[in-house]
């Protein structure tokens, strides 16, 4: 079936045993604080998604309590708690910092990072038999710009932001509010934090694109490539393509804060809808750049649990990237209501309308590749299967948004917000804890407990839906987001999806200890745990890979097809 | 540090110039963003989007004049100090009635409350939105910034037409009335003037 490279036993003749030196690691500061290594990094990112997710989930959980009632019943403690006056404008300010920091931490510091950061840098050089990223000392250049921008927007929290302590401005951070609405470092901060974030993730895309074009194994065609490296390329097109349109916006409104610049300020001739152009010319491929590494994890794990090649590979990845084009020239959906024309609207909706038929492409080759296949109910596939009918779910509300006409009743309500969490916590969320439960053993080279990820799963899977469902109802009545407080009427759908939230949190426990346990007690996971559906390049490697790999390259023989990958046994 | 056996030299040069081209490419979009400040403002005055009216010359107005079919539309005049320009600013008229195609004159009265010297900018549109290309303004007020000394009264005149051009457009069906909306802010590049706190 396949060949190992020629001259397989060269590095026997250095006069050194291969194995040693592939595995020499260096001490524990140079390791962990000056890494290039891959493996290194990508552990790096992921351990920084978990804890921002913490931090973003915990905030999450403190808006869901104070939502749980009408009225206001906690913010003023923690607006008093952060240093803030004890007044009921400073607790309402209180509330636009939760849900700033919620979005922007969930956004840029666990979503990110978890995908492209943690599983792209750990997988893509496995997945194409690389020995490493191209340029690893701009991958730790990259890492460490995103912690940087962390603290960056966690120190925002404790300056004055206006009307209290703390950016208040939404994670769209739109002017005039996040300009002249918002005097005090806070907001500069929070930008910044943008700023170093997205200068890590462009040089992250820059490396990524290097890697995936210039260092693949021999005879690993661009049609051969394992669709989770077709999503990462996708995906890093669109960060190089998405990323400096929202640095150049964010100067904008740095300069217009600080240095009297009036790119949004009408007095001078600016124009605020402007930033919101720009803002959504980003946003909106985020949103793909938040969901394709997913689909590339999901169409993996789909494929090794049936046993069967995925089916359509082809129009899997250009269905990737199509929506990756499509992408770029739907983003005014987002801003219906800040009086475009009819002509206007008529076109974002017939374009975003579109992209549903590329996704449509995928979900179907998802179930197609199931039909028919030897499929084995393991952790990583119950997460799959629970993202493909929740990422359906939301897919579907899309489509109700997507009409200009409709959005005019919808835009701004807990509609959109259970749209979009739907889309990201359940899509984007549910594809991460899928990829970790397939590549954990392989990462630690500890197999995790499939009973306790069965229970993550389900009680997880409970949770975020009685979360997140109830909100459709909220929105179509009317409940607008963004708000701390409400009318009675809207209460009782509120205090269920608090519930909701505490089943998500206690499945938490589940998954931590899961976590632990493999760690302290796991068994040891062997090269392969899945059995002969894992064909890619990793899973040719023992678990954990040696510290460098394929210092002799594999071979990708002209037998060999999209889906095998692996060298042919004796 | 151990660290994986170095590329060979051709792969290296093929990563540099790779890592490169998709640098130079995130370059052109950062570009791409600054340049669209000016786009956009060019895009709105050529197409009129977002109700931004058009600025005519005089022989623009001699050309739509000879397009003059006779029949009317009424034009409601709007005016609006932004928040901290103390100043009182009104249209002399709430609606006018013009025959499309001619030239007409309308007027606002302007007067600065504070007791020191204020420089506004007037910006403006028109609803509905798609009106915007067919409403020329010739002369206004708000092509200029305007100072007021304290107490002082101003009236502003606008010269504009409708173009007949309208009349053909289906997007205008059934449009009887354009409103004309200017807000007066401070003018930012004269801020030294006076101080803002004051008010």
């Amino acid at each position: 079936m396949a060949t190992t490279a020629e001259g397989f036993d060269a590095h026997h003749d250095h006069g050194h045993d291969a194995h040693d030196h592939a595995d020499h690691k260096p001490g524990f500061f140079a390791r962990w604080f000056m890494s290039t290594n891959h493996k290194d990094i990508g552990t790096m990112y992921l351990i920084f998604a978990i804890i921002a997710g913490i931090v973003g989930g915990a905030i999450s959980g403190i808006m869901r309590v104070e939502l749980a009632e009408p009225g206001i019943q906690y913010l003023g403690w923690w607006a008093q708690l952060m240093g803030g006056a004890s007044d009921v404008n400073t607790a309402l300010h209180m509330w636009n910092v939760f849900i700033t920091a919620h979005g922007l931490i969930m956004v840029f510091f666990m979503v990110m990072p978890a995908m492209i950061g943690g599983f792209g840098n750990w997988f893509v050089p496995l997945m194409i038999g690389a020995p490493d990223m191209a340029f690893p000392r701009m991958n730790n250049v990259s890492f460490w710009l995103t912690v940087a921008g962390f603290f960056s927007l966690l120190f925002s929290l404790f300056v004055p932001g206006g009307t209290g302590p703390g950016a208040g401005t939404g994670w769209t951070v739109y002017a005039p509010l996040s300009t002249s609405g918002s005097v005090g470092p806070a907001v500069d901060f929070a930008i910044f934090s943008l700023h170093l974030a997205g200068a890590g993730s462009i040089l992250g895309a820059t490396n990524f694109i290097t890697t995936i074009f210039n260092m693949r194994a021999p005879g690993m065609t661009l049609h051969k490539m394992p669709l989770f490296v077709w999503s990462v390329l996708v995906t890093a097109f669109l960060l190089l393509l998405a990323l400096p349109v929202l640095a150049a916006a964010i100067t904008m409104l740095l300069t217009d804060r600080n240095f009297g610049t009036t790119f949004f300020n009408p007095a001078g001739g600016g124009d605020p809808v402007l930033y919101q152009h720009l803002f959504w010319f980003f946003g909106h491929p985020e949103v793909y750049i938040m969901i394709l590494p997913g689909f590339g994890m999901i169409s993996q794990i789909i494929a090794t649990f049936s046993r069967k090649p995925v089916f359509g590979y082809l129009g899997m990845a250009y269905a990737m990237v199509a929506i990756g084009v499509v992408g770029f020239i739907v983003w005014a959906h987002h801003m219906y209501t800040v009086g475009l024309d009819v002509n206007t609207k008529m076109y974002f909706t017939a374009a975003t309308m579109v992209i549903a038929v590329p996704t449509g492409v995928k979900i179907f080759s998802w179930i197609a590749t199931m039909w028919g296949g030897s499929l084995s109910f393991k952790s990583p596939m119950v997460w799959s299967m629970g993202f493909i009918f929740l990422f359906t779910v939301g897919g579907v509300t899309g489509v109700v948004l997507a009409n200009g006409g409709i959005d005019d009743n919808l835009h701004d309500t807990y509609y959109v917000v259970a749209h979009f969490h739907y889309v990201l916590s359940m899509g984007a969320v549910f594809s991460m804890f899928a990829g970790f439960y397939y590549w954990f053993p392989k990462m630690s080279g500890r197999m995790h407990s499939e009973l306790l990820s069965h229970i993550h799963f389900w009680t997880f899977f409970v949770g975020v839906n009685v979360i997140f469902f109830p909100q459709h109802f909220l929105g179509m009545q009317g409940m607008p987001r963004r708000y701390p407080d409400y009318p009675e009427a809207y209460h009782f759908w509120h205090e269920i999806s608090t519930y909701g939230y505490y089943i998500m949190a206690g499945s938490m426990v589940f998954f931590f200890v899961n976590i632990l346990y493999a760690l302290v007690a796991g068994k040891k996971a062997e090269a392969n745990p899945w059995g002969e559906g894992a064909t890619t390049l990793e899973w040719t490697l023992p678990s954990p890979p040696p510290y460098h790999q394929f210092e002799t390259l594999p071979v990708i023989t002209d037998s060999m097809d999209y889906h095998d990958h692996r060298p042919a046994t004796a | 540090m151990a660290s994986a056996a170095p590329l060979n030299d051709d792969t290296a040069r093929r990563n540099l110039r790779t890592g490169l081209i998709a640098f130079a490419g995130a370059l052109a979009m950062l570009g791409l963003g600054y340049a669209s400040v000016p786009l956009y403002r060019l895009f709105c005055q050529v197409t009129g989007f977002g109700g931004t009216t058009m600025t005519a010359t005089e022989s623009d107005a001699a050309r739509a004049a000879a397009g003059v079919t006779g029949q009317k539309i009424s034009i409601r005049f709007d005016a609006t100090a932004a928040m901290g320009m103390p100043w009182t600013f009104r249209p002399t008229q709430p609606t006018d009635t013009v025959t499309i195609g001619e030239r007409d004159i309308a007027t606002y009265v302007a007067r600065n409350d504070s007791d020191f010297p204020i420089t506004g900018m007037a910006t403006f549109n028109v609803e509905p939105e798609q009106a915007g290309k067919y409403f020329n303004k010739i002369q206004c007020f708000c092509f200029t910034e305007q100072t007021l000394q304290p107490g002082q009264e101003v009236i502003m005149p606008v010269l504009y037409f409708v173009d007949p051009a309208m009349l053909d457009d289906p997007n205008m069906k059934g449009v009887e009335q354009i409103t004309l909306s200017y807000t007066f802010h401070r003018s930012e590049t004269s801020q030294a003037a006076a101080p803002r706190s004051s008010n």
